[in-house]
């Protein structure tokens, strides 16, 4: 057990990332194409950590009018109502069915925060070239991969609401512009999830490996 | 079911007989003939350690000895239980689609919608790029999965398999992640809910339908293995024949 670790960079491999197979890079500033299924081929994402920062930072931005201005709009009768996503929360509440509250409040509000912490978290560890902790990282990375899409639940909610409530001229819904917004935040984060490169994690800024765990 | 996790064996095997990538349209088009790659040597697509996958058992998993990555699960029937569940995710999709997904009924009237009567009512008003997003997401991603996934278990049943068979998978692979059914009926329960304040509401024979596709597709993405594509299809670069003769399939032990 005492023969080290092998990355396939370090080996001078290859990965496809469709298919899996190893190959040699060929010459050049590209590494080509996989000769197995045409994929092409990269050591590590195309400037990852860029990407990812510019899809973070963009999500940032939308996260705040996605909170603040209303998503969705009731006129009944003459008046007119609008409802920001807490609002939401807030009304499911109190019409008393509070575990809906709950899984709509960390689905809409909590859930994306945390992923735009846990990203910028991963990337400044990367950049600052930390090498500890990397097992945690990797999983809070594969978290961050895999709730990502249950943000898109208030999305759905006020989409299903519009359609179906359109008893003019007694009462009816239509979006309003937080929708946009919060829709947007949750297609950059999963984007920014998925130009993330994990490998980055274990990548060591000497090439040296660190111990294994 | 979490089968063998891979031993800390570390693979310092240096293959001189990798299979290089090649340029499209650059030199060196032409290449000698070399041996074939350990069966199954693979890097861990998260934290890139080279290893060999160890012949498994149906049911078992191989989890990378650093990060736990699972980098293979063995089916034991990869393509043709994934086949049959798709051709049903195929119908109840369409089901899905056109059937009601809930009505409503207040003061004398009512009113029912569809998933894409949801996305185009968003369109209507107004909300255009909300209303696209919503169709990709419940519509258009789901359906292409059925449809590539389709098109590739079908065309690997007469062996070689063109490889162009390689390229739809990574299509479908590329729509999974926006294929939201579960996202969605969570999403459908909360609207019901909420509206069941204002007026009498039931849920239709879609929102069914959209539980069963969610089962469906959890159901695809465990039998389904795709290493065994790997095996069937033609190589980009023309030069290998397949791995696979008909039926055959080296290493896992899975082609009967």
């Amino acid at each position: 057990m005492t023969t080290t670790a092998l990355t396939a960079a370090q080996a001078g491999l290859v990965s496809c990332e469709t298919c899996s197979l190893l190959s040699r890079p060929a010459g050049g500033a590209e590494s080509g194409y996989c000769p197995r299924c045409g994929g092409e081929l990269a050591q590590r994402h195309h400037h990852s950590i860029q990407y990812t920062w510019a899809l973070v930072i963009a999500a940032a931005i939308c996260y705040i009018p996605a909170n603040v201005l209303p998503i969705l709009t009731t006129n009944t009768l003459g008046s007119t109502e609008s409802d920001t996503i807490m609002g939401g929360v807030v009304l499911l509440y109190r019409t008393g069915s509070w575990p809906l509250a709950l899984i709509v409040l960390v689905a809409s509000v909590m859930v994306p925060l945390g992923k735009l912490v846990a990203l910028s978290y991963l990337l400044i560890s990367v950049q600052r070239g930390s090498i500890k902790s990397n097992q945690d990282r990797t999983r809070l990375y594969r978290v961050v991969e895999f709730i990502g899409r249950w943000s898109m639940l208030d999305v759905f909610v006020a989409t299903f609401t519009v359609a179906l409530i359109q008893l003019q001229p007694l009462m009816s819904m239509e979006p309003a512009p937080g929708v946009l917004f919060f829709a947007a935040v949750v297609v950059l984060t999963m984007i920014a999830a998925e130009s993330f490169d994990p490998r980055l994690i274990w990548d060591t800024p000497n090439g040296r490996q660190g111990h294994h765990g | 079911m979490r089968g063998l996790p891979l031993k800390r064996r570390r693979i310092v095997v240096l293959c001189l007989s990798f299979r290089p990538a090649y340029h499209r349209d650059g030199p060196g088009a032409e290449r000698t003939s070399m041996t074939r790659p350990p069966a199954e040597t693979v890097a861990c697509p998260d934290c890139d350690l080279l290893q060999r996958i160890p012949e498994l058992a149906p049911g078992a998993k191989a989890r990378c000895a650093r990060c736990g990555h699972v980098l293979a699960s063995q089916s034991a029937d990869p393509l043709d239980r994934p086949l049959a569940l798709t051709l049903a995710a195929a119908i109840v999709f369409i089901v899905a689609n056109t059937a009601s997904l809930m009505g409503l009924s207040a003061v004398g009237r009512h009113a029912s919608t569809t998933i894409p009567n949801g996305a185009y009512e968003m369109w209507l008003q107004g909300q255009e790029i909300t209303a696209v997003i919503v169709a990709f997401c419940a519509v258009i991603a789901p359906g292409a999965y059925i449809l590539f996934m389709l098109t590739v278990l079908l065309a690997l049943r007469r062996p070689p398999a063109p490889h162009w068979v390689g390229e739809m998978l990574r299509w479908g692979n590329s729509m999974q992640p926006w294929s939201m059914g579960e996202v969605m009926i969570l999403g459908i329960l909360v609207a019901l809910i909420k509206i069941a304040e204002l007026a009498t509401v039931d849920a239709g024979i879609g929102m069914y339908a959209v539980g069963g596709l969610v089962v469906l597709f959890a159901a695809i993405a465990i039998t389904f293995d795709p290493r065994e594509v790997w095996r069937r299809v033609e190589w980009a670069d023309g030069r290998v024949p397949p791995r696979a003769g008909a039926g055959e399939a080296t290493g896992a032990g899975a082609g009967r």
